[in-house]
């Protein structure tokens, strides 16, 4: 683990300032697979009502975390999922629970009223004239298959049906792989202008973390199956400050203890610091909030090595 | 009703059917019609090849003119002619049969292996529809509404073949409705075809499970998994007792384990162990509708074939749940 890291596992995870109740509580999480450990004991908790992204590396044990919350793998450790243990209670746990598991995941024989007619007859919470009302808004019409439609068209229709289910815990694990610049926007757009209020929960894992940046109200960084990093955009606001720094002041900033130094133009470096005092940090250059994916890269520096 | 057709579960079988219907339907009206198009292929050969030896255009059988026969049949004669159309719906639905194993071994193969292939699984699993309803709405369809819908088509097929002769007589002057409408009378032996499809379905079980676990449990080629390893072990065990060791009795093992994992989907699959058992009919040489009695599917519910062979059959479409519940797609 690089000095970074090893710095903010010093402290313990900050849970995300959850809303009136917890929509997942995870304490010492762990799965096993033969040659391999994909989570070891991970903690974590996603408050109601907020939008976390689950970001980590490639086998960090993102996916095995959602696996893990949805039911569909087996565990040691506690994971209450709305109160309830997705092992045991997986059918309940899907009337809250929704989720896209990349957008591909139509059956391929699927008829669009099909799609709509089943899903109408199986889950007690969906809304069929709302998800009437996207379709209206999209190319698709009713008896197109799914083997028919482009990859955005597909997502077009996953998303109508999962918008249109009251659940309390939306789960999407990379939901726009593979799609174009176009639908990747739209999907983010819709989902929140569309979808999102008070009473839902949203959890998402992605690779493009600069894509969903705007929209997440926590994070919660994963690497080598523990939590790294678990904090609101708020605090991560005030915890974490990156300086630009000219050449002449590179030894003073150094003593603050950055957790990361990479260079920039002109002979000025940038510095990242967590938890330092905002008044020496303005001594050394111009202030910024870091993005979270120049955070991530901090922090998950070595991950590779 | 309504309610129950409302259900989820009936939601989940409409779904099977939908996915299925191009083997549960159309590939059941497909053979009838390709037999009915036959039919009219032959009697227009025939009508031509008549037409050029001259014969005269009234129906000839034997000798006899065929209106000229009909005032003159005895009562054998009428008996002969219903068994005949009773032959036809046997004919019917005997191809139906051999239509419906091969709908059933491969939908069975696919049913839960088809959507962790294309990923479609976790859709599904997305919805609040517990495992064990899933597969057990599959085990339905297979045994329940495929053969209903072949049972449909076979009846169907039957009253379009009597169409077709009735039109054929009609163009030769004779009344099709005193010659053939009036001796038929398809619906009891055709409620003796549903009747067996609960029989037919309790017999298939271990079939249905044996595929059902290699659909759920591997991560490729199902077919290979369940058709292969019987077979291999059977070999294996015949080469065993080749060497003069000790091993299963090799008609046991063909018969029982073999035969009964892979082929007790084929309908009426129990009617030849039944008349082992069944004595003073056979069923075989003998009276063939008296296999199909209902005494004779009662007597079928005597057998231990019947019993242990559901118990293995539900053992298995347990361990099919369990592994549609916990397989790590990973």
């Amino acid at each position: 683990m690089n000095a970074a890291a090893e710095a903010i596992a010093e402290r313990p995870a900050t849970p995300p300032a959850a809303g009136s109740e917890t929509v997942v509580q995870a304490r010492g999480l762990t799965k096993r697979y033969k040659n391999a450990v994909a989570l070891d004991g991970a903690d974590f908790q996603v408050g109601n009502g907020r939008i976390v992204g689950l970001i980590g590396p490639n086998g960090a044990g993102k996916t095995t975390a959602l696996k893990a919350i949805l039911g569909l793998t087996d565990f040691e450790g506690d994971l209450k999922v709305l109160g309830m243990d997705p092992r045991k209670q997986r059918p309940q746990l899907m009337r809250e629970v929704c989720f896209i598991a990349d957008v591909a995941t139509l059956p391929r024989w699927i008829r669009v009223h099909e799609a709509i007619d089943f899903v109408a007859g199986v889950h007690p919470r969906f809304d069929r004239a709302k998800c009437e009302r996207f379709l209206s808004r999209t190319k698709l019409h009713a008896n197109q298959k799914v083997r028919e439609m482009s990859k955005g068209m597909i997502v077009q229709l996953h998303l109508a049906i999962v918008m249109a289910i009251d659940a309390r815990l939306l789960v999407l694990d990379e939901p726009t792989l593979g799609l174009d610049i176009l639908y990747r926007k739209q999907f983010y757009q819709s989902l929140l202008e569309d979808y999102f209020d008070e009473n839902k929960t949203i959890l998402i894992t992605t690779h493009q973390v600069e894509e969903v940046e705007h929209i997440l109200t926590d994070l919660l960084f994963i690497r080598d199956g523990k939590v790294a990093l678990g904090a609101t955009m708020e605090e991560m606001g005030a915890r974490f400050a990156e300086v630009l720094v000219n050449a002449d002041k590179i030894e003073a900033a150094r003593a603050l203890k950055p957790i990361d130094e990479r260079g920039a133009v002109f002979g000025k470096s940038i510095f990242l610091y967590d938890s330092a005092d905002p008044e020496q940090l303005a001594q050394l250059g111009e202030v910024k909030r870091p993005s979270v994916s120049d955070l991530f890269v901090a922090i998950m520096k070595g991950t590779y090595a | 009703m309504n309610a129950i057709l409302k259900s989820p579960f009936a939601w989940l079988l409409k779904r099977e059917y939908w996915e299925s219907r191009r083997g549960f339907l159309w590939a059941q009206v497909t053979t009838a019609g390709v037999i009915l198009g036959i039919t009219i292929l032959g009697i227009i050969a025939g009508e031509v090849f008549r037409a050029r030896m001259g014969i005269d255009g009234s129906v000839r059988m034997g000798a006899a003119n065929l209106s000229e026969m009909l005032r003159s049949a005895t009562a054998h004669d009428i008996g002969q002619l219903v068994k005949a159309l009773d032959m036809t719906l046997l004919l019917f639905g005997f191809i139906a049969s051999v239509v419906l194993f091969f709908v059933m071994f491969f939908y069975l193969l696919g049913a839960l292996y088809d959507d962790r292939r294309d990923r479609s699984i976790l859709f599904w699993k997305s919805l609040p529809v517990s495992d064990t309803a899933t597969v057990v709405s599959k085990v339905i369809a297979a045994v329940v509404i495929a053969p209903l819908i072949a049972a449909v088509v076979t009846l169907a097929g039957y009253i379009g073949a009597q169409i077709i002769m009735s039109v054929w007589f009609l163009a030769h002057g004779v009344n099709p409705f005193s010659l053939l409408w009036a001796h038929i009378e398809p619906f009891s032996l055709w409620l003796h075809l549903l009747a067996m499809v609960p029989v037919n379905a309790v017999w298939a079980l271990p079939t249905v499970g044996w595929l059902l676990v290699w659909s759920a449990a591997v991560r490729s080629k199902p077919f290979l998994w369940a058709v292969v390893i019987p077979i291999l072990a059977g070999v294996l065990n015949f080469w065993v007792g080749l060497l003069g060791l000790p091993n299963i009795d090799t008609r046991f093992f063909w018969g029982d384990l073999v035969g009964r994992a892979l082929l007790s989907i084929v309908p009426a699959g129990w009617i030849a162990p039944n008349s082992v058992g069944m004595h003073g009919v056979d069923f075989v040489n003998g009276d063939q509708l008296a296999a199909i009695s209902y005494s004779s599917m009662a007597h079928a519910f005597t057998l231990p074939d019947m019993w242990i062979g559901a118990a293995v059959g539900i053992a298995l479409i347990a361990a099919a749940i369990w592994f549609r519940r916990w397989r790590d797609e990973a």
